[in-house]
């Protein structure tokens, strides 16, 4: 099967150490993600210049929930839905905070607010012949290095 | 902006799933409101709509459909769009309008028609809309409302028997509201026992969308006086402030906050209500009674210290007390809130209002609260849009 971005231009697709692309204010310093293009967020700043940065791929969850009924469009679901964990993830150098779904078969009870993740590749759904991968949050150290994202992450380290 | 305007009347279609066009319930509803206020629809000199662009609306303008389905009497007209703050700004329009003189009494009208289920934005591939993104992550309204009560669990020992109190108390408040859709007075089981949506919120815990209408008479003093009106309910305050970068905390629909590397983290729904405040020359202590936005019970926690009811991480010790019932120290929605109503969006911030007035009135009946004299409404929703109002007798 091929592998594509489910939104183009996000993140890398490097399967071992994936990153978020962000946006850095050449002027005042301030990261974006998505990537900002045309104007600093920043009300003191009117920088209009940004280069592209890879994000922390590592942080610390903020805060967590899941998804235990099926979203409507433009959600793409699996017949049947399956419930997954949702992690709002804080990126200590970036100081923000990035929200995603949580790996396959790590459930909300083993997460915990403080605990540590990483930025991994999952399939978000099937379309043809083709995985549409997102990225995911994983409880860091809980998959092999080198781990696709392919297989349930198992939950426990 | 310094000065007041009269409530002159209210106006309320119920609140339900009646799957019928919202301009009848706007009408319904602002023909309500003109009656109590005593004036005739001639009179009206300013129409101020609430949209919304979701649904039923897609194509419709607010102000001018209610105005041209009241009949065309050659009022002026707006419509605001402002999410769940739209009534608020329609409101503000109104209030902007007589304050500056360029009118004497408007009439402010917020309906909506609600599908079953959650709320969804347009579908096709549209990453640059931030709305269009989480959804497609399957991150609905309810998984924002369940970060910020797992939040509160871990930093300030809030419990899901917290959550479910909530509900149980608005539920009390709300069975005797004629407006109200869920009128039935649940118990801590029921709500404990209904079905985990968003971990850790459940169903009961997170309100519905409703059908519904809200509309407002409002008119500068000087007019209230002619029509013989004493000591008119007021409009002393609204408060519509954006958040301040860097904004804090996750906000829908955003999938990331802003990076606080170069400015200190501000908390938008916390700086709605100074503003109100500073404007209305009152602070919490002079409050009897607030509506706040219980999108998700859990919320309304948030909302105690936001309103400065209390101190940051001592709502669960206001709640447990009693002090949010009606008889305890500060009532909180004894309307039943958005918990026996169900959100209509654009009429919800306005059906806060309508509440408070009946309140301070003395015609909120078995839900009334003894004494009403001053009280504020808190309200928030997508892109960064909120409000307070504050009214006074």
């Amino acid at each position: 099967m091929k592998r594509e971005p489910a939104i183009e231009g996000w993140y890398t697709l490097d399967e071992d150490q994936p990153h978020l692309i962000g946006s850095r204010c050449v002027s005042c310093g301030t990261y974006a993600f998505p990537r900002e293009r045309y104007f600093c967020r920043n009300p003191d700043c009117e920088s209009t210049q940004f280069e592209d940065v890879r994000l922390s791929r590592v942080g610390r969850i903020w805060s967590y929930t899941n998804a235990c009924y099926q979203p409507p469009e433009p959600y793409v679901s699996p017949d049947p839905f399956e419930p997954f964990a949702i992690a709002a993830v804080e990126l200590e150098k970036e100081r923000m905070i990035v929200l995603g779904q949580v790996v396959r078969g790590v459930g909300v009870e083993q997460l915990s607010v403080g605990m540590p993740m990483e930025l991994v590749l999952e399939t978000l759904y099937v379309q043809g012949d083709t995985e549409k991968v997102i990225w995911k949050w994983r409880p860091l150290g809980a998959g092999a290095t080198g781990q696709t994202g392919e297989r349930p992450a198992g939950g426990t380290p | 902006m310094s000065g007041e305007v009269a409530v002159l009347g209210v106006g309320m279609h119920p609140w339900g799933k009646w799957g019928r066009n919202f301009v009848e319930y706007g009408v319904h509803a602002a023909r309500e409101a003109i009656k109590d206020a005593g004036v005739r629809w001639r009179d009206i000199q300013f129409v101020s709509g609430a949209a919304t662009v979701r649904c039923g609306y897609p194509g419709y303008v607010a102000g001018a459909t209610f105005a041209q389905a009241l009949g065309w009497q050659g009022a002026e007209v707006n419509t605001s769009y402002a999410a769940c703050a739209s009534g608020s700004q329609a409101l503000a329009a109104a209030r902007a309008k007589i304050l500056s003189g360029a009118c004497d009494v408007a009439l402010v009208i917020g309906s909506d028609t609600t599908p079953k289920g959650f709320l969804a934005p347009a579908k096709g591939y549209r990453p640059d809309d931030p709305d269009w993104v989480r959804f497609h992550l399957g991150i609905t309204n309810p998984t924002y409302f369940a970060l910020y009560a797992r939040r509160r669990m871990a930093l300030y020992g809030a419990t899901e028997h917290d959550f479910a109190a909530i509900k149980v108390k608005n539920s009390e408040h709300g069975a005797s509201n004629p407006y109200a859709r869920y009128r039935k007075k649940f118990t801590i089981e029921e709500v404990l026992n209904s079905a985990m949506v968003a971990d850790p919120l459940r169903l009961y815990h997170i309100c519905a969308t409703s059908d519904g209408a809200a509309a407002l008479v409002i008119s500068s003093l000087d007019y209230a006086r002619r029509l013989g009106v004493r000591n008119p309910v007021r409009i002393a305050a609204i408060s519509t402030v954006t958040p301040r970068f860097a904004s804090g905390e996750v906000e829908m629909p955003d999938i990331a906050t802003d990076s606080a590397v170069a400015a200190e983290t501000h908390s938008f729904r916390s700086s709605l209500a100074p503003k109100a405040y500073e404007e209305a020359g009152i602070g919490p202590e002079d409050l009897s009674l607030a509506e706040v936005y219980d999108l998700a019970t859990s919320m309304e926690l948030d909302w105690y210290e936001y309103l400065g009811l209390c101190k940051p991480g001592e709502a669960e010790d206001l709640l447990r007390s009693g002090a949010t019932r009606i008889g305890g120290r500060i009532p909180v929605n004894p309307s039943g809130g958005l918990a026996c109503f169900g959100e209509a969006v654009p009429a919800q911030a306005l059906a806060q209002v309508c509440e408070l007035v009946w309140q301070l009135r003395g015609q909120a009946g078995q839900r009334q609260v003894e004494g009403a004299k001053v009280g504020i409404t808190a309200n928030q929703g997508l892109f960064g849009h909120g409000s307070c109002v504050i009214v006074v007798k």
